[in-house]
């Protein structure tokens, strides 16, 4: 029923022949895709295919050997997280990255960090700039707990929370920033059915409310199909596939990785 | 000026001309309370009955009303009321299928909802719902590529601007309005059949809300938190009727999971609670204080014991001992006080429980540590208005005396009559039930079987139809023995089975959270609800509290035969999406039977395991199998005692 016109537009960030390798462990081997505005875009792949390290490479934490990535229009050899986030790009991360002893509230705090404009002493004070900022900050990061229906853990420490909880948190985390670009390294692991229902419907309301674009990894084939606009496939750090969930799934490379080829 | 309070609307523009800057409702929005004055919401419910009324909406229409507890859901209805029209509100977390018959029952036309889940329910029942057209949101989020349907936001502006076009339309609307016109239609959960559509009237709403506010001394000073289903009578009663009868403030809470929370933010002084509410808040106290340290576990069980010994007497106002007292008061310092500050009732001065039995214990517990705890009785037929306990007359075992304006009569095989002001008008459309269910006298017969005490007070034993008799001729009242069985924290739900057989069975639910603590703490692992439902462990847990009952069972005369002899522990719990209980909670106790009949004959046929297949639905509609083989126990049975007669 929901009327999902979804106004892909220009390509925002493209990747043109990247390769990284670690020593002797080649990574990722010559791989070019490209990210349109708004769209959600998947990238999948079978275990240590290269999909955590394709998303490090997009946000910065690592610099690839070859290759160049253009982000608006940019061109750059490679990024820094610190960039990454300052140019409207934010994440979450497999292994849930969140301060476990701090607040719900706290923890999405943090993801305005960059917004904050006051200097530490005048926010140490809580007068003037500092106090106007924070009370902003705080309106913006409620609108967020509401979207992510968290209110009734605002105050829980994140520790106590079960898995699916902080995933979402860490989500309300990046989402904080604002980003115009949102990277996702499976949101999705490690949850039961219904959780991962849930979080489905975060991430496409997300994409419809917001216009973010979603670059994401996920395990779960059913998900990505039902999720995704585009998906990119990787096996043993190369591309072996690019195009529209149909296309992929009827791709015969594709279907080889994932079930294995008859010797 | 009586003559100008008759009808709902009118008591609102009442309120907004003489306290017009009280606070009149609430609702915590992005973590902030948000407060509208009655003038404030006299002039947001003008220019809805304004916009409904641009849209087309008549008098004399149906407004379906369906979400969570939110301020513009309640003005709705008083929108409607003010153009003639009946609010028909619904239970939010029916799937579309469910809504369907309600739709068609009541010719929709228009709804007004929630959010975009009730929204897509609307939209999936729309093709079999001819009648449905117009649909309006209150929450804007994620209903952007949505075409038809209409905002809130959007209406109201509509209705301003008509308000503006036809200057005194809205007051001449309002002047229209007779006390005996219908005000509500609320659908019976309808443990047997469809459901049926109760008509009330302002009148009777008013006649119950001005009973019930002068019995309990409730003022426009008072506050409560509505939380509980719109679609329920109660929460008519209390959020609407009350609410504009009185004047005092209602306070939705933020969302379904913030209620305990905004609770203790809000401390209404006047509060409603099903008894599984009380229970489930018990429970957490009693878990929490298993893990506390031990000088408070010491503090908590010595101050307890004194609780239980003269609580319940102090706050009645009865005659106790000086040591008592002086025990009570520092329990009060140090235990009590700070327990009903964590429930959230520092301030309560009167709260209720209904829809099903309180157990003894419950009950004494909340009454023991202060609150004011009392039971009212009532159908959805009567306003929820028929008994109410009055203050220092709490008896356990009765729901209390007959209310200002009520009379009550015991009919043939015991059954409850009642005659006043508050009965409904008519079944919506069913002239034949409104016949079978009001007698010439103009009783209405409750269908619950009951007798007034000595002093006057009502006891209700069990549902009159449900009454039945073993094989051997005893008496057999299923829901009394079911109560006694829930009464166990362990126990959720339970279905007893004897009417026209030699002796009593029964199913039992096991609640997951209570059940599910008490097997970490003993180290017993489980893979999930089924799994645990079946472990030894649990069997004997659940055998003793079944012996328990049997052994209270002996000693009540008549009803030592109905002792449960054998049981077995469901694999599934009941739940309303299988139909398997009302929307209220309700056990359908003819459908169990028939969808269980197999697990009844391996009862009854003396085996000890018995398979079992059932489809489970989920609340998306989706559907799944679960297999199980269950295990049957047999429980000690006890000699009937003479000792008190039931």
């Amino acid at each position: 029923m929901t009327a999902t016109t979804r106004r892909a537009g220009d390509v925002i960030l493209k990747l043109d022949n990247i390769s990284l390798s670690f020593g002797g462990v080649k990574a990722l081997t010559d791989i070019s895709f490209d990210v349109r505005e708004h769209e959600v875009r998947a990238i999948i792949g079978p275990n240590g295919a290269g999909k955590s390290s394709m998303l490090n490479v997009i946000n910065g934490v690592y610099h690839p050997q070859a290759g160049t990535i253009t982000f608006r229009g940019e061109v750059r050899r490679d990024m820094n997280p610190h960039r990454a986030a300052a140019s409207g790009i934010a994440r979450t991360f497999q292994n849930i990255a969140l301060f476990r002893g701090m607040s719900v509230l706290d923890n999405i705090m943090t993801g305005r960090n960059l917004k904050m404009k006051a200097h530490f002493l005048e926010q140490a004070i809580w007068f003037g700039r500092a106090r106007r900022e924070e009370l902003e900050h705080r309106a913006k990061v409620e609108e967020i707990i509401d979207f992510l229906e968290i209110q009734h853990i605002r105050k829980t420490p994140v520790g106590r929370l079960p898995y699916g909880l902080q995933k979402r948190v860490e989500l309300a985390r990046a989402l904080a920033a604002e980003p115009s670009m949102l990277l996702l390294d499976e949101p999705m692991a490690g949850m039961n059915v219904e959780e991962k229902q849930d979080m489905c419907r975060f991430v496409l309301d997300v994409n419809e409310q917001y216009g973010t674009t979603i670059v994401l990894i996920e395990h779960d084939m059913g998900v990505v199909m039902d999720i995704s606009d585009r998906v990119v496939v990787l096996d043993y750090g190369k591309k072996i596939g690019d195009g529209t969930p149909d296309e992929v799934r009827s791709n015969k490379t594709v279907i080889d990785a994932y079930l294995g080829v008859a010797h | 000026m009586e003559e100008q309070r008759d009808t709902f609307p009118r008591l609102l523009a009442h309120h907004a001309a003489v306290r017009p800057g009280h606070p009149a409702t609430r609702e915590k929005d992005l973590g902030i309370w948000q407060t509208w004055t009655w003038s404030q919401v006299a002039d947001e419910v003008r220019a809805l009955a304004c916009g409904l009324a641009a849209e087309g909406f008549r008098r004399g229409m149906h407004l379906a009303i369906i979400g969570d507890n939110r301020p513009r859901l309640y003005w709705s209805m008083v929108a409607a009321q003010a153009l003639g029209g009946i609010p028909v509100p619904m239970y939010q977390d029916a799937p579309a299928a469910d809504f369907v018959f309600v739709l068609n029952d009541a010719e929709i036309a228009y709804a007004v909802v929630e959010d975009q889940e009730q929204v897509d329910k609307m939209l999936e029942a729309m093709p079999q719902v001819p009648t449905l057209k117009h649909v309006c949101y209150d929450d804007p989020r994620g209903m952007r590529n949505y075409e038809g349907v209409t905002s809130f936001a959007h209406l109201q502006e509509k209705g301003r601007e008509f308000d503006r076009a036809n200057p005194g339309w809205y007051e001449a609307e309002v002047a229209k309005g007779r006390p005996t016109d219908v005000s509500v239609m609320l659908y019976t959960s309808g443990t047997t059949g469809k459901p049926k559509g109760v008509c009330l009237t302002h009148d009777a709403f008013i006649a119950a809300a001005r009973g019930g506010c002068s019995f309990d001394r409730l003022t426009a000073n008072d506050s409560i938190l509505s939380y509980l289903p719109m679609a329920w009578v109660g929460d008519h009663l209390f959020s609407i009727a009350q609410w504009l009868e009185a004047g005092f403030t209602i306070n939705c809470p933020e969302s379904g999971d913030t209620v305990m929370t905004d609770l203790r933010e809000i401390g209404p002084t006047y509060y409603f609670a099903p008894p599984r509410v009380f229970e489930n808040l018990l429970t957490q106290v009693m878990i929490r204080m298993e893990d506390a340290g031990a000088i408070k576990r010491w503090l908590f069980r010595r101050f307890m014991d004194v609780a239980r010994r003269c609580g319940a007497e102090i706050l009645d106002g009865k005659p106790v001992g000086g040591g008592d007292r002086l025990l009570y008061a520092l329990g009060n310092l140090l235990v009590y006080g700070p327990l009903r500050n964590v429930l959230g009732m520092s301030r309560i001065r009167v709260a209720y429980t209904a829809g099903a039995a309180i157990g003894p214990d419950l009950f004494r517990f909340y009454r023991s540590i202060g609150i004011n705890l009392k039971q009212l009785y009532g159908q959805t037929e009567t306003c929820a208005y028929v008994c109410l306990q009055p203050d220092g007359d709490v008896k356990l075992d009765s729901v209390g005396l007959p209310a200002p304006g009520v009379e009550i009569r015991i009919g043939e095989g015991g059954e409850v009559l009642v005659r006043g002001r508050m009965l409904l008008k008519e079944y919506y459309k069913r002239p034949d039930a409104t016949a079978e269910s009001i007698d010439a006298d103009g009783y209405f017969h409750t269908g619950d079987a009951g007798f007034l005490d000595d002093a006057g007070h009502l006891k209700i034993i069990d549902r009159a139809k449900d009454v039945g008799k073993l094989g051997t001729g005893a008496m057999f009242a299923p829901n009394y023995i079911e109560n006694k069985l829930k009464f166990f924290p362990h126990i959720k739900e339970a279905v007893a089975f004897g009417h026209g057989r030699d002796m009593v069975c029964a199913f039992v639910n096991i609640d997951a959270g209570s059940v599910g603590n008490w097997a970490e703490r003993r180290g017993l692992a489980y893979s999930g609800y089924t799994d645990l439902a079946q472990k030894s462990e649990v069997y004997q847990l659940i055998r003793e509290c079944v012996e328990k009952v049997n052994a209270e069972l002996a000693t009540e005369g008549d009803l030592a035969a109905s002792q449960v002899h054998r049981f077995l522990i469901l694999h599934k719990e009941l739940d309303p999406d299988d139909d398997e209980l009302t929307r209220t909670r309700k056990v359908r106790r003819g459908f169990v039977a028939e969808k269980y009949a197999v697990l009844i004959d391996a009862l009854y046929g003396g085996k000890a395991v018995q398979h079992i297949e059932t489809l489970v639905r989920f609340e998306d509609g989706r559907t799944n199998m679960v297999a199980a083989d269950l295990k049957i126990d047999d429980a000690k049975t006890f000699p009937a005692a003479h000792g008190k007669a039931a």
